[in-house]
């Protein structure tokens, strides 16, 4: 059996239009021939595949960034026993939409990538997780590859519950182990990569990053970098969140990330804040965000993150402080509940953050909502409380003035007003159901 | 020659908050306003090694480890 039908190869896309190449337009078909036809057929790599994403420097696109290749590899040297790969596609966080996007409209992308990674571990299974939405359109693609018996090894399928954890590694785990909800375990002394789905070395990966893979497993490393900076190579998806909705792009890294996600000047001009990297990401300010290029580091730097690839402007006439309480309010409720600085933290967090918002004259200050911020950060099994813990600095720093016109005044004129953010949303339409 | 150091890492998902490590080992660990165990990233310097174990076995929720990591 063989990834190889027979070595016909495409030209190699030459712009910043990989992942995305031939999608646009509605009609984009995802079959498998028109797959074929636009990419050429997968070569067979085995271990020579971890060299060359060594050489590429891809990272996870998930939102840790973290290098593949050093991935891959311990999974591969951790023990003896075969390893599980999983096509990752949760995607848990609401305001992002590119890996829903992959899976319904290049699913074998994801799906060669899944390949490749079982092939050149030497995998014992192959799973693609991914929401009850994702399933119908995975199911098709993945009949169409048994038909022509493309795959090293049967790919299943497993329906991601819908919350936010659901696409944290270890919360993977869980879930396709069925003894546990999709809820984050302690895994600092014995990591997923050593010991994971079934008790093997499990290799969890973002389906982007696994559609990066296909690419360069067909094109090469040198191909790969001629998109992008030496420090930061290749392209991303972002899920941009401006004026009419969700829309996914392709930006290469190290390029402006304003003129990637496609913000004019005048737009930006009357944005309050952007949110970058979703709800466990951070602020920018307009200024910060028309000068940032598409990179984590740079990001990191900044007091953000790019995490997922979430961009999401905050126009002038929504109050940023009512929605950083209702994001912080939805945070709280998508906790585990597990750990006791996270449970407590987080609703203490959400309370004095509504006091600040909603409540009178003279409530808690800024300080007080940094001091909890401090005692959350970094004190859970998972990441999930330092996500919120960057959400909310950096919220405070980025709308310091709107924050001190509350702690005057109580609230401000648009305090009442629509929420925009998605989480806030579902927050407002959650207490109103209620009252 | 590679070095080794001693540090305490805490299962925050098994750690209920009893408290009887910072009762153990003041020096290094201080409860926050729930009740829940922060400890100091310091080093475990060879004299405060017996407290520290003392620290894990004391643990009714074996919620705290003491972990070799090279440095």
């Amino acid at each position: 059996m063989s990834l190889t039908l027979h070595n016909e190869f495409k030209a190699a896309p030459t712009g910043g239009r990989r992942l995305l190449h031939g999608l646009s337009g509605g009609a984009a078909d995802p079959g498998l021939q028109t797959h074929l036809d636009r990419w050429g057929d997968l070569r067979l790599r085995k271990s020579r595949l971890i060299d060359e994403l060594d050489g590429a420097g891809l990272v996870g696109h998930g939102g840790a960034w973290f290098p593949v290749s050093t991935k891959w590899r311990s999974v591969a040297s951790s023990s003896r026993r075969r390893p599980v790969v999983v096509a990752n596609g949760a995607e848990s966080e609401p305001a992002s939409r590119k890996d829903a996007l992959l899976l319904s409209r290049a699913p074998h992308l994801v799906l060669d990538g899944l390949a490749l990674a079982a092939d050149a571990l030497g995998a014992h299974q192959a799973i693609v997780y991914v929401p009850a939405g994702s399933i119908p359109a995975v199911e098709v693609a993945i009949e169409e590859r048994r038909a022509r018996r493309l795959d090293p090894i049967a790919i299943e399928i497993a329906e991601a519950p819908d919350a936010f954890l659901a696409g944290q590694e270890s919360a993977v785990v869980n879930a396709l182990n069925g003894r546990r909800l999709a809820v984050p375990s302690f895994v600092a002394l014995t990591p997923i990569r050593e010991r994971g789905v079934g008790g093997r070395p499990t290799l969890v990966q973002n389906v982007e990053t696994l559609a990066h893979v296909a690419l360069i497993a067909r094109f090469g490393a040198t191909w790969f970098r001629q998109v992008g900076t030496p420090e930061n190579p290749g392209t991303m998806l972002l899920t941009v969140n401006a004026h009419d909705g969700p829309v996914i792009v392709e930006a290469a890294l190290g390029s402006s990330l304003r003129l990637a996600a496609g913000i004019s000047a005048e737009e930006l001009a009357r944005t309050r804040g952007v949110l970058l990297g979703g709800y466990g990401g951070g602020w920018a300010s307009p200024k910060l965000f028309g000068e940032l290029v598409v990179s984590d580091t740079a990001a990191r730097r900044a007091g953000t993150t790019l995490g997922a690839g979430v961009v999401a402007l905050l126009p002038g006439e929504v109050c940023p402080l009512a929605e950083m309480a209702d994001v912080v309010r939805y945070m709280e409720g998508q906790g585990a509940g597990q750990c006791g600085p996270c449970v407590h933290g987080l609703a203490e967090l959400a309370d004095t953050l509504d006091r600040l918002a909603y409540g009178g004259a003279r409530g808690p200050g800024p300080d007080r909502v940094l001091e909890i911020c401090n005692l959350v950060d970094g004190r859970g099994a998972c990441r999930h409380p330092d996500g919120v813990a960057r959400f909310v600095r950096s919220g405070l720093g980025v709308f310091a003035d709107e924050a001190a016109t509350h702690q005057r005044r109580g609230h401000c004129s648009q305090t009442r007003a629509v929420r925009v953010l998605p989480a806030a949303k579902i927050v407002r339409r959650r207490l109103v159901s209620r009252a | 020659m590679s070095r080794w150091s001693l540090e305490l890492v805490i299962d925050p998902i098994a750690c209920d908050g009893r408290g009887v490590c910072a009762e153990m080992l003041p020096e290094r660990i201080e409860l926050d306003r729930w009740g829940y165990p922060m400890v100091d990233g310091a080093e475990i310097v060879p004299a405060i090694v017996d407290h520290a174990v003392r620290a894990v076995r004391s643990c009714p929720r074996q919620a705290i480890h003491l972990v070799e990591s090279a440095c």
